[in-house]
């Protein structure tokens, strides 16, 4: 251990050692007082301290908010329609929780300091009062009843049906990445199967491109190739999605559970392998107009993994381009479909931002899955 | 009714002759290590969570050093913990094993078993009036059970793969695939192994405490006498046996779906690491989200209700007042207990779950905040007009109250599904879950720990360094945790060891160092509540009054040093509820003392 180890340990151990003194001495100090006049004395402290903290923490709460707020979403309004509706329900949430909190918190601390032991007054016995506590089962109930309803109504419009004229992006999560895939020019998202994922020949999702026959726990499959995959778009860039326009995302995983957490949208569903998830939303400013909103240059729209994932976890970022629709169109235009016929010869495109050496392994040449072996038996 | 009481007092006498006024000699083995005796049972489960809430503690201090500086090495961790930190860096897989086991050990080990082992036993028979539990067999047994899996959890420290890293939620796929993530190799079979030794000591444990409450009550002790601490305990009861073993059948599930091929959580994967597809087909990842959450919320509740008991009696207790509205407290007990089974889905929101079905665990949700009001404004009105004694128990008590508004609160925005999208997995659940269920849960520890103290060992604890440990934790409890609701409204993702390639959330760097120093000299205070917890076992101020705090419960009529038996003679017949404080002028009238021809009703 370095020396600054040992003298900070060191520190420590004689900070405790004078403390334990202190406190060994004021106990000797006590029973020489008599027990009675140490105890009233701590005692006054301590509801001195009582209403100290009281007035402290308020002031620190103010002070909190003043330094930190600044540092959250809600200065800023939110890039999404839904976010809108939730940074709403969170102001009326504060509003009701926050006059709780301070009428709560103050009632505590201020009893605790006004009806410390006194030796002239003699505790109210007071038992119960029935109409008190109705009133304090109502009132909560009633107020309740409120957040629940705002809450809901809510909840209903953000998790309803997507507009039909919404597009549609599937994103795809895999350890520690993200994989979206744009339905290309005939609007269909190609069929995929996970067996057929081969990242060597950059199949990525698993899209069924070729007639195959495998073997599967589920007996023997054969599997048609699916041409309204061949003009699919399939890449690890970044989601370019059209302001104003509403956005269907299909969620899915190909591994473990993942979560598609957008921040600035207000938005998040987890990604599932085996069940597809879906959200919409609407974006509401393109990425240019956010860089000037928040007056940060640098501004992206970034996906955050929400869900842990495994070891690469905090590594797991995507990112979403909001552009308007002729910016849209350019990029749409420049992107090609993954599918090319002779795939083999196609380079992988290893974009993997975390353990990039997964990949190494992909050329292992034609691994058979151990479950097919097994299934086999 | 009669014939019950007529039972028990047979059993007390058969009782009598063995344990009480005449000790039979036992081994050192017998009386405290394999000891059938309730109280040191109680101090068993005591001790062994306080070497755990250390152990939790320390790992914490640990994670934050890498959250508070996450660009910076300390040569000195590799020196004390070898490859978990290479070059003095904590790696990301160590970094997730220690997040996993710090919230395992803190919410099973500690503050379930820790507390709850350790209230239940000790004061279930004392405040009953009984000699020891329904079977102290079991009893032992439950400890001893405790101990193995805690030693089963401890091993997996050591393996070569490291310990379970997925989150102390261990959802499958992660969970299940030792190709997903190397925790989740043998470091997970001993994870289950461990947390099914621990669903069987809580079984142990509840059944035996449901059955004392139940049947060992002394003469006159009526349900609606009880203290509030044994309402609590035996809600408490009731919730761990209806929900662990939910728990217990989703674990044997995951471990069929590891080792046995089956697709009861696995469906659709491929592992890239070994570019393989499995074979597993048709299973449901969400499934052993509701398993899990069906105990994982009671399991909240079992953590604070004992905790709400313990407060409720130390309030009324200082405050020299009867708790207010007793029956209103005991049903607000019981409809948490009730709500508790049928809110499990709020933690899943957001994993697809079905939006109606979403919207009916809103409402239910949202509802265990009437009795949680409830709760709260009934303490208010203990505290109200009374005449407090601010003993180190009563302060941890006001600072419980204090906790408990502040982290409940909180929940109704996570329990409200719309804003639950925005702050699902983010420090906003972070600062809730902390404040609601690990700093106020830990307060009514530390309250029940200095109240109960002198009955446990015959001394006090020394009240200065109680006060610091008390007004350094509360304040520190706000620091660390307050702030945090902000990181969440950010929408910073929980359980990422470093934030700086985030443009979203690389903002509250200065804000991670400060809360990584006050968690640190926390941890330090707790280390002085220790040495003084110890210390005072051999060297406290005795106790020299059978009764230091003029309390009325029964626990106060045994002798300083109660043996195995708890009473010698016979067991104290009980005349009245546990909270007649201040009453017709008196300070307080024991629950022993016969209603007066004169004395006032409430």
């Amino acid at each position: 251990m370095t020396t600054t180890g040992l003298f900070l340990l060191a520190i420590l151990a004689l900070g405790f050692l004078i403390t334990f003194q202190i406190a060994k001495a004021s106990e000797y100090v006590s029973v020489l007082k008599g027990e009675k006049k140490s105890f009233e004395q701590n005692n006054k402290i301590n509801g001195f301290l009582m209403v100290v903290f009281l007035v402290l923490g308020l002031i620190g709460v103010w002070y909190c908010n003043k330094a930190l707020y600044p540092k959250t979403l809600m200065p800023h309004p939110s890039a999404s329609d839904h976010g809108e509706n939730i940074d709403t329900m969170l102001k009326i949430t504060l509003l009701i929780t926050g006059i709780v909190f301070l009428l709560t918190q103050i009632l505590l601390f201020w009893f605790a300091y006004k009806y410390q032991y006194s030796e002239k007054r003699r505790a109210f016995y007071y038992p119960h009062n029935n109409k008190l506590e109705v009133l304090w089962t109502t009132v909560p109930a009633i107020t309740l009843c409120l957040l629940v309803g705002f809450g809901l109504y809510y909840w209903f419009k953000i998790t309803g049906e997507a507009p039909s004229n919404a597009m549609q992006v599937e994103i795809t999560g895999r350890q520690f990445g993200w994989i979206y895939r744009y339905p290309g020019k005939d609007n269909t998202f190609g069929k995929k199967y996970f067996r057929m994922i081969d990242e060597a020949e950059g199949n990525l999702l698993g899209m069924l491109w070729k007639d195959s026959t495998m073997d599967t726990p589920n007996g023997v499959q054969s599997l048609k190739a699916d041409a309204t995959g061949y003009d699919d778009i399939i890449q690890t860039t970044a989601m370019y999605l059209v302001v104003d326009k509403p956005v269907k995302l299909i969620i899915n995983s190909r591994d473990v559970i993942h979560d598609v957490g957008l921040p600035h949208f207000r938005m998040k569903m987890d990604a599932v392998p085996g069940t597809p998830t879906t959200m919409w939303f609407t974006p509401k400013y393109t990425t240019k107009k956010m860089k000037e909103i928040t007056g940060n240059p640098n501004f992206e729209y970034e996906i955050a993994c929400d869900q842990m994932c495994g070891n690469g976890h905090y590594s797991m970022k995507g990112l979403i381009k909001v552009v308007d629709e002729q910016e849209y169109k350019f990029w749409l235009a420049s992107q090609k479909p993954a599918y090319t016929p002779a795939v083999t010869a196609a380079p992988a495109p290893a974009a993997q931002p975390a353990h990039a050496d997964t990949t190494a392994k992909d050329h292992a040449g034609a691994i058979v899955p151990k479950g097919v072996l097994a299934a086999k038996r | 009714m009669s014939h019950g009481h007529a039972e028990v007092i047979t059993t007390h006498e058969v009782h009598h002759d063995e344990h009480g006024a005449h000790h039979h000699h036992q081994s050192f083995i017998t009386k405290y290590v394999f000891s059938q005796d309730h109280k040191i049972i109680a101090k068993q489960f005591l001790i062994t969570g306080m070497i755990w809430a250390i152990i939790g503690g320390l790992m914490s201090v640990l994670f934050r050093l890498q959250l508070g500086y996450p660009d910076q090495t300390f040569p000195w961790l590799e020196d004390i913990l070898g490859n978990w930190a290479k070059g003095g860096k904590i790696t990301p897989e160590n970094y997730y094993a220690l997040v996993t086991m710090h919230g395992t050990i803190l919410v099973f080990f500690v503050l379930t078993g820790g507390l709850s082992g350790t209230f239940a036993n000790f004061l279930i028979p004392l405040q009953c009036g009984a000699r020891d539990m329904a079977s102290p067999m079991m009893n032992m047994l439950s400890y001893w059970f405790f101990f193995g899996g805690s030693i089963v959890m401890l091993s997996s420290l050591f393996i070569q793969t490291g310990p379970f890293s997925g989150g102390w939620t261990a959802y499958p796929p992660l969970s299940a695939l030792g190709d997903a993530s190397p925790g989740s190799k043998t470091g997970m079979d001993l994870w289950i192994t461990a947390m099914a030794m621990f669903v069987v000591s809580s079984l142990l444990g509840g059944l035996n405490y449901v059955s004392t409450v139940l049947n060992l009550r002394t003469k006159g002790m009526s349900m609606t006498r009880l203290p509030l601490t044994i309402w609590a305990l035996f809600f408490t009861a009731v919730l761990g046996i209806l929900s662990f073993p939910v728990l217990l059948s989703g674990f044997i599930l995951l471990l069929f779906d590891r080792h046995g091929g089956t697709s009861f959580y696995l469906s659709d994967i491929y592992i890239a690491a070994t570019n393989q597809a499995l074979p597993n087909e048709g299973g449901s990842a969400i499934l052993f989200q509701h398993l899990f959450w069906f105990l994982g919320h009671p399991e909240v509740y079992i953590i604070l209700l004992p905790a709400m008991g313990m407060a409720s009696e130390i309030l009324s207790v200082n405050s020299r007042k009867p708790i207010f509205g007793y029956m209103a407290m005991v049903g607000s007990l019981f409809a948490i207990t009730i709500l508790a089974f049928l809110v499990w889905a709020h933690h899943m929101f957001v994993t697809g779950l079905n939006p109606f079905l979403g919207s009916v665990f809103v409402l239910l949700t949202l509802l265990i905040a009437v009795p949680s009001a409830i709760k709260v404004f009934n303490w208010l009105t203990t505290i109200w007009k009374a005449n407090i004694k601010f003993t180190p128990g009563m302060l941890f008590a006001l600072g419980f109250v204090s906790l408990f508004i502040s982290g409940g609160l909180t929940g109704i925005f996570l329990g409200n599904s719309t804003l639950d999208i925005h702050l699902h997995d983010t420090y906003f659940v972070i600062a809730h879950f902390h404040i609601v269920m690990g700093v106020s849960a830990f307060f009514g520890m530390f309250a029940g720990i200095y109240h109960w103290f002198p009955k446990m060992y015959g001394r006090y604890m020394n009240n200065t360094l109680a006060y610091i440990h008390f007004w350094v934790t509360l304040i520190g409890a706000y620091l660390i945790f307050w702030p945090m609701h902000y990181e969440g409204l950010a929408g910073m993702p929980r359980r990422y060891l470093d934030y700086s390639n985030w443009s979203s959330f690389n903002m509250f760097g200065d804000l991670n160092k400060f809360i990584s120093t006050v968690a640190m000299i926390v941890f330090a205070i707790q280390l002085l509540f220790v040495f003084n917890f110890f210390y005072s076992i051999w060297k406290g101020r005795k106790v020299t009054t059978l009764n230091p705090w003029g309390a009325t419960t029964l626990e106060w009529t045994t002798p300083i040093h109660p043996g195995h038996g708890n009473w010698e003679g016979e067991i104290p017949e009980v005349h009245r509820w546990a909270y007649d404080y201040s009453k017709d002028g008196r300070d307080f009238i024991p629950q022993t003392e016969p209603i007066g021809p004169n004395e006032s009703k409430h």
